[in-house]
This record gives structure tokens, sequence and C-alpha cells, in this order.
């Protein structure tokens, strides 16, 4: 398996000549965290069994991404590099302390759902890596913009993965019927295994279109 | 609690709520590290012991925080504490078996971003276990994940033979094994009882 050391040093090679704008797109679709870069994935696998429960989660990560990027990359010039990854690591803690906080505050009906997933957005490596590549790297607006475009794309996929197995798994989407009324709920998709099955799927239906795209690229 | 008790809990954290399977726990290094039968076996055992370790850190820094009344420090503590729980280990390691330090390589390190560790510490709070309990929950779910890291190198050193369409290769089909392992690993619910 040799997918994530290539595609972190693509990206590594790839920031130097680009622009915030740039890394906003390719966040979103050609180094989609979770169908490209296949990062991030434990503790949300886990809660992408309806819409909202991805929706959420998926909020949580990106805004706990976009503001350590922001306070690390302001810090990049403070933090000694020998310990810049406990500094990394608590920074993150304590982002993720705070919206664990806040969702309890305002969605405990969510909090319980999610349990103790929310505190695991910690030891996300997605995180990690983006701010390890980017955020202590660059200035303030590129890892604003980096990490914005990578949340979007986490979103993206996991939402898709979420409403997917909602709607196969209980014949509704964010608490709605969408499926006739005799419509059979495949089980399969509420149990973890339906997880592994979408992703994959997902995963392949992704690789394909993103081939179409660049020979359609390459014949323009 | 009783020993029958404490075998339950440690059936139900090594087979029915797998760590890998059913949790989605340990994804990382369940695809990283599982294309060979004997390094995942020595990441297995490796994660075994810094999860005993983890869970007896969690429970002396619950009892610590639940007396100066700061709870809602829990979770930076479990952080820095297992983060240097794993550079202790690997200290130790180095020493003791040079051979195993290198062949676990940048595995070990990596260990600390492994979210089962974390999540030993988060369930075992979450459901009030005592010391005893937590330590053979983290017994199980490290079992567990052995258990499941080498049953899919098993599959994985098979499947270099095999022809895969391109699209397929890689990820997606790790996946897809390991859905299918999933869906396997539901035939025990129901021994050692629900937690």
């Amino acid at each position: 398996m040799n997918w994530p050391e290539v595609e972190v040093a693509d990206a590594i090679t790839s920031t130097e000549t680009e622009n915030g704008a740039q890394r906003l797109r390719a966040g979103l679709w050609r180094e989609n965290p979770i169908l490209v870069q296949a990062l991030g994935m434990c503790p949300v696998l886990a809660v992408s069994n309806t819409a909202v429960n991805a929706l959420t989660m998926s909020l949580a990560t990106a805004s706990v991404l976009l503001a350590s990027a922001i306070v690390i990359s302001s810090l990049r010039g403070i933090i000694p590099p020998q310990v810049r990854l406990a500094c990394f690591v608590l920074i993150i803690a304590t982002f993720v302390t705070l919206t664990d906080m806040l969702i309890e505050a305002f969605a405990l009906e969510l909090h319980r759902a999610l349990g103790a997933f929310l505190s695991l957005i910690v030891v996300n490596c997605m995180i990690l890596s983006r701010i390890e590549i980017m955020a202590s790297r660059q200035p303030v607006s590129v890892a604003a913009l980096d990490a914005l475009g990578t949340g979007a794309g986490f979103a993206l996929g996991l939402v898709t993965l979420g409403s997917l197995r909602e709607v196969l798994g209980f014949g509704t989407l964010f608490g709605n019927r969408v499926m006739p009324e005799q419509f059979e709920p495949w089980q399969v998709m509420q149990m973890p295994g339906g997880g592994f099955f979408t992703l994959a799927m997902l995963v392949i239906a992704f690789t394909l279109l993103d081939r179409r795209f660049s020979r359609r690229e390459l014949r323009a | 609690m009783n020993e029958a008790e404490l075998w339950a809990l440690f059936l139900n954290a090594t087979l029915v709520n797998n760590f890998v399977l059913a949790y989605f726990l340990g994804i990382c290094p369940f695809l990283g590290v599982s294309a060979q039968l004997q390094s995942a076996s020595r990441m297995g055992l490796a994660v075994t012991f810094v999860m005993l370790v983890a869970s007896l850190c969690a429970w002396a820094i619950n009892r610590l925080l639940g007396m100066i009344g700061a709870e809602y420090l829990a979770l930076i503590s479990y952080i820095v504490v297992i983060a240097s729980a794993v550079q202790l280990v690997e200290m130790f390691v180095r020493k003791t078996s040079p051979a195993l330090f290198k062949s676990l390589g940048i595995f070990l390190p990596l260990i600390t971003t492994n979210c089962a560790i974390l999540a030993v510490a988060l369930f075992q709070t979450r459901r009030d276990y005592g010391l005893a309990e937590g330590l053979v929950f983290a017994l199980g779910a490290g079992v567990g994940f052995t258990l499941a890291l080498v049953l899919m190198a098993g599959i994985r050193e098979r499947l270099r033979l095999v022809d895969v369409p391109d699209p397929v290769k890689g990820v997606a089909v790790t996946l897809v094994l390991a859905g299918i392992l999933s869906l396997a690993f539901t035939g025990f619910a129901g021994i050692g009882g629900t937690a």
C-alpha cells in the first residue's frame, strides 16, 4: 500500500508555486482528503450512518481544522521545531474541547449520538497532516484557504457517504422520507460493513470520474 | 465485578465490538501495516501494550482531575500522557530489542495518533470502568485490533496473486475486504452480552 506517502510528497512539491485560491480547489477535488488521500477516516466512518451525523461531524472537524490552522500559522515563527508536534496537538486538543462543549450546549441529542467520536477529532490524521504540510510553513491567508478547501472536501465526501447510507439503510434523508413506503431498508447499510462498502464504491466512482475528466483535459 | 463479567467484557471488546471492524478505530494502521503478516502481528503487540499503559494512565488522570475538579482538561491530559508513554515505550524497545525497533520503524511513534488508543481512554471514562475493568477492556481491544490486523494481512498476502481490476486497486479493494470481514464479525453478536 503506497498512497499516503506519494500523495503527501506531491502535495509538498505542488504547494510551492500555488496560491490560496488554487489550494482551496485542490482540497475539494484533486487532493480530496477522504477520496484521494484516504486520511482521517477513523473517527468519521463510525458516525456516517445518517446524513445529519455526517454533516455535524464534518462541520466540527472542518472548524477545528480552520481554527487550528489560523492559530498555528500565525505562531509558526515562535514554535520551536523540536517540540512542534506536541504544540500542534495541544492547540488542536484545545479547539476540539471547545467544539465538544459548544455542541453539548446547543445540541444535546446530537452530542449523545456522536459520543466519544467528537473527542476523537484530536487524533484525526487529516488535520495533523494539513497543519504539518501547510499551516506550519505558509502565511495565514494561504493556510486558512487550504484549511477551508480541505474541510469542504472532507465534508463533501463524508456527507455523500452519510446520505447514501441513510437513504439505503433507513429510506430517509436528513430525517425526511425519500423512498416509497414499500421500500425495504438495506440492513447492511446500517451496519459497520455498509460503511466500508459505501466508501469503497465512492472511491471507485471518484477514480473513474477523475480519469474521465483528465482525459477530456488532455484532448482540449 | 466477578470473573465471569470480566471475561464477558474481554470477549465483547475483542469480537463483538471489535475496535477496527465495528467502531472504525485505528483504520490508518489497519490499512497501512496490514500488507505483511509479520509486521502486522508486531504492530498489534505494540498497540496492545500502549493501550494497557493508556488505560492505566487514563484511570489515574481521572482520579487526579476529579480531585481538583478540572474534568474539562481530560482530553488534553490524555493526549499528552499517551504521547509521553509512546516515547517511553520507544526508548525501552530501542534499548532492549533493536531488531524489533527497526522492524516497527515509523509506525511506533505513529501509535500516538492512533485513534484506537485514545478511544480506549475515552470509552472507559464514559462507561465508568474501574481499574480492573479498564485494563481488561484495554487488553480485549488490543487483542481485537491484533486479530483484525492479522486477518487482513493474511488476506492481502493472498490478494497479491489475484487479478484485481485497475480502478479498484489499492484503497478500494482493501475497503471492500474490510467490509466483508466486518460483516463476518457481526456473527459474533450476542457473545459476552451488550455493552
